[in-house]
């Protein structure tokens, strides 16, 4: 198999484990505010997170740093295109991150107050942009040979939003199973019933993108010349109807996972329409970018292969093990218990 | 300003700031995993304190510098995709490499380390924060590597329009990005070194918890002497690798117009650049240049007149901040040498004087790593890639000034912002010291499972 083919894969998996682990954060963070009844439960939610967030999120670090070692040009056209929308990701996580760090550092409610909308909209902002920015590559970008014709205006069509809205449900949904899991009691309760309402309109949601997908892209064209792939769309639907079933059964680690698989299958769907482009023009598809002409010398792609194969497992092994380590229920006893927090 | 002088401007604030918060974080993750291991090794209660109350001061730092390297990353492609595109084969595997290697191991297990107190036994506990001192200080490896590569670039091959990797072996052995690499991971543990003697020292000062900030200080002051010393060395065969590898920055760096042989070594140079020589030129050492450049004082150092005026860095700003750089190491040997002999003794709570200077001393290694960087990266210029592509080459072409300028402004908000909140909270947890209670630290047990 071709390198780029190898890489390709990898870039997906990537993609699709950081929207897999950070989505509950995201979506823990953007509900933090409305299903919180007071200060402990505050506390209890970003302590579910709280020993996790920060190796989720060095998935995306990776996904960024392997398109630049594998894709050079697709990473420098796709940041340098998306230039602005990047930036409110950035500032967005940069506020997220020293949200959840600092918020208590200080006994003060505006001190508090302040950093519970930085969680907010810190978890909130990226989940949308990065369903826009993944459904204006779904569509494709506007470049030629004279370079790009888009704005960050443009990036906000109709079928962007569409995703960014899918994205903002999945991590909603993903986020309050989280909670169901993690918490206890009354908190529990809630997240639970918010998980099984949300549902209902990620459904809604999901069911109108796959629909929108078939005009706006032309992300089934792989699929219809392999219908074998087809496996892969249809998991992300069972998946997302095992959610409802577990969680109507109260089994919620069992609709956590459902959640989970439905993540990495609809990032696997869309990347698998992508194949062979990473970035497919929408004017000319003579200027698409794709994974043979926008990778790196095979060379490279040998070594990060190798480093990826041996350094990735060992990741996976330790990032799984933190997690059976911290796998308990937060409860209002630890919060109590951790009155001198860092 | 135009996009190529914007964007310039914003690389060099977002990765000045993003420097302040790395180098504590490589030292002071040394120190407290130091006193965390003494902790589990005598069971003595002061270094579990002294853990706590460092640990607390290292998280602040350590949250900033995590957030603040996503930027780094996004950069490159965002303002420097041209850049991106010609040494991506390259430039972006180290990158990656530091990512998967060492990132991924330095965020788990800080998390583990932050709530894990009494989920895992003390060795397994002492042993996450090494962890996480080893992550920082490998992190910084590959990062430097690929600095390294900007510098003096090395096992490549131009084709296809771009610098292909043809040797991985030697860029992840050149000597360039090793020789930076001690040098930058030493400056973070002088930088350590001082936040904790100037701190402690603070409290010395206040007659605060004598045992507990002795005991700081004398750790820091070791360590400091130590890093103090062999930066001196490093630093020597630094310099004389950029006189071998990049000669227009040796030449800028010691404002160099003409070429010598068996060149003096001048204590008092005054450049003038509009003339194309020194104005003043004073106390010198007769051909100690060409022997600290290549070994040998019948050497001879190449001046700036040898090269084109467009390949010459800006001589002013890396001559200043190469000698401000120099005077800082001296006097920070000679600081931590005498913090090293007063914190022997159990007098040190009475050398008022040289408490109040070492607290006012806390800023000055953060400024001499600062000169530093601009002595690497200002005398690299006007190449991004040391001989191969220049920085007017290197900048985005799809992106425009109004973009640069929002980004720009809204850097220097951002950051702005969180360089208030870490120096309001780094001074309040500082300044109210380490816990006495210990009943704070030590958490209930639980037993509900999922």
């Amino acid at each position: 198999m071709a390198f780029q083919i190898i890489w390709f894969i990898l870039w997906g998996v990537l993609w699709a484990v950081y929207f897999m682990l950070d989505g509950f954060d995201f979506g823990a963070g953007m509900l933090y505010n409305f299903i919180s009844k007071d200060e402990t439960e505050k506390r209890i939610i970003t302590r579910t997170i709280g020993p996790v967030w920060n190796g989720n999120e060095v998935w995306l670090i990776t996904a960024g740093g392997a398109t630049f070692a594998a894709f050079p040009t697709t990473y420098a056209l796709m940041f340098s295109y998306l230039y602005s929308a990047l930036l409110l990701v950035l500032f967005s996580l940069i506020i997220r991150g020293v949200s959840l760090e600092f918020r208590e550092k200080s006994a003060s409610p505006s001190w508090k107050k302040g950093w519970d909308l930085g969680i907010c909209m810190g978890s909130f902002l990226p989940a949308l942009l990065f369903g826009v920015a993944f459904g204006n590559i779904f569509q494709g970008l506007p470049m030629d040979a004279d370079g790009y014709h888009g704005s960050l205006i443009s990036l906000l069509n109709p079928y962007g939003l569409l995703t960014g809205v899918l994205f903002v449900l999945l991590f909603l949904v993903h986020g309050a199973i989280w909670l169901a899991v993690k918490t206890s009691d009354e908190l529990a309760e809630k997240a639970g019933v918010l998980a099984r309402k949300l549902w209902v309109v990620l459904l809604v949601v999901a069911v109108s993108f796959l629909a929108y997908t078939y005009f706006a892209t032309h992300l089934y064209a792989n699929y219809f010349g392999n219908l074998v792939l087809l496996i892969v769309p249809v998991i992300a639907v069972l998946s997302l109807l095992a959610i409802r079933l577990f969680a109507g059964k109260g089994q919620y680690l069992a609709s956590f996972f459902a959640s989970c698989l439905t993540i990495l299958m609809v990032t696997f769907t869309g990347v698998i329409g992508l194949y062979p482009n990473l970035i497919p023009s929408s004017m000319d598809p003579n200027h698409s970018l794709t994974i043979f002409n926008s990778s790196s010398s095979v060379y490279t792609l040998k070594i990060m292969t190798v480093v990826a194969l041996l350094f990735v497992p060992i990741v996976i092994a330790y990032q799984i093990w933190t997690y059976r380590i911290f796998r308990q229920k937060t409860t209002s006893l630890d919060i109590a218990a951790e009155k001198e927090s860092y | 300003m135009d996009v190529l002088a914007l964007s310039r401007l914003q690389f060099a604030v977002t990765s000045m700031f993003h420097f302040i918060f790395v180098p504590l974080t490589l030292g002071l993750s040394i120190l407290v995993a130091y006193m965390e291991t003494r902790y589990v090794r005598t069971g003595d209660e002061t270094y579990l304190r002294m853990t706590k109350f460092w640990g607390k001061l290292f998280l602040i730092n350590f949250a900033l510098g995590i957030v603040t390297g996503i930027t780094m990353e996004f950069q490159f492609g965002m303002n420097w995709a041209e850049y991106s595109k010609y040494v991506g084969d390259i430039f972006g595997a180290p990158l990656a490499i530091e990512a998967t290697v060492a990132f991924f191991l330095e965020s788990t297990f800080i998390g583990l380390w932050v709530f894990g107190w009494n989920k895992i036994s003390k060795k397994a506990h002492a042993l996450s924060i090494w962890l996480v001192a080893i992550a920082t200080n490998l992190s910084a490896l590959w990062i430097l590597l690929a600095n390294g590569w900007m510098q003096h670039p090395v096992g490549y091959t131009l084709r296809n329009n771009r610098a292909e990797m043809t040797d991985f072996g030697a860029v992840v052995t050149n000597t360039y990005g090793w020789l930076k690499f001690f040098h930058t991971l030493l400056s973070g543990y002088v930088i350590a070194a001082f936040f904790v003697m100037g701190i402690s020292a603070y409290h010395l000062l206040k007659k605060n918890d004598l045992t507990f900030f002795k005991r700081s200080f004398r750790a820091a002051a070791t360590f400091g002497l130590l890093s103090s010393l062999l930066i001196f060395l490093v630093g020597d065969f630094h310099a004389a690798e950029v006189a071998k590898t990049q000669p227009t920055k040796f030449a800028a760096m010691e404002s160099v117009w003409n070429t010598t042989q068996g060149a003096a070594y001048n204590l008092i140079v005054i450049p003038d650049p509009a003339n194309e020589r020194n104005s003043v030129e004073a106390i010198g050492i007769p051909k100690l240049m060409s022997f600290l450049a290549f070994g040998d004082g019948q050497a001879t150092v190449k001046g700036l007149k040898e090269y084109p005026a467009g390949e010459r860095p800006p001589v002013i700003a890396t001559f200043v901040s190469f000698r401000v750089m120099i005077v800082f190491g001296l006097l920070f040997v000679l600081l931590t040498l005498i913090a090293f002999f007063v914190s022997r003794g159990d007098r040190l709570d009475s050398r008022t004087t040289f408490l109040r200077i070492m607290f006012y001393a806390l800023p000055l290694p953060y400024l001499a790593a600062q000169f530093g960087w601009i002595v690497a990266e200002v005398g690299r210029q006007p190449w991004i890639v040391y001989g191969v592509l220049k920085t007017s080459d290197a900048v985005s072409r799809a992106v425009s000034q109004t973009q640069v300028w929002a980004s720009l402004i809204g850097f220097t908000l951002l950051y702005g912002f969180l360089a208030i909140v870490d120096i309001y909270l780094l001074t309040r947890t500082a300044k109210k010291g380490p816990d006495s209670d210990l009943s704070a630290i030590v958490r209930t047990p639980r037993t509900q499972e999922v």
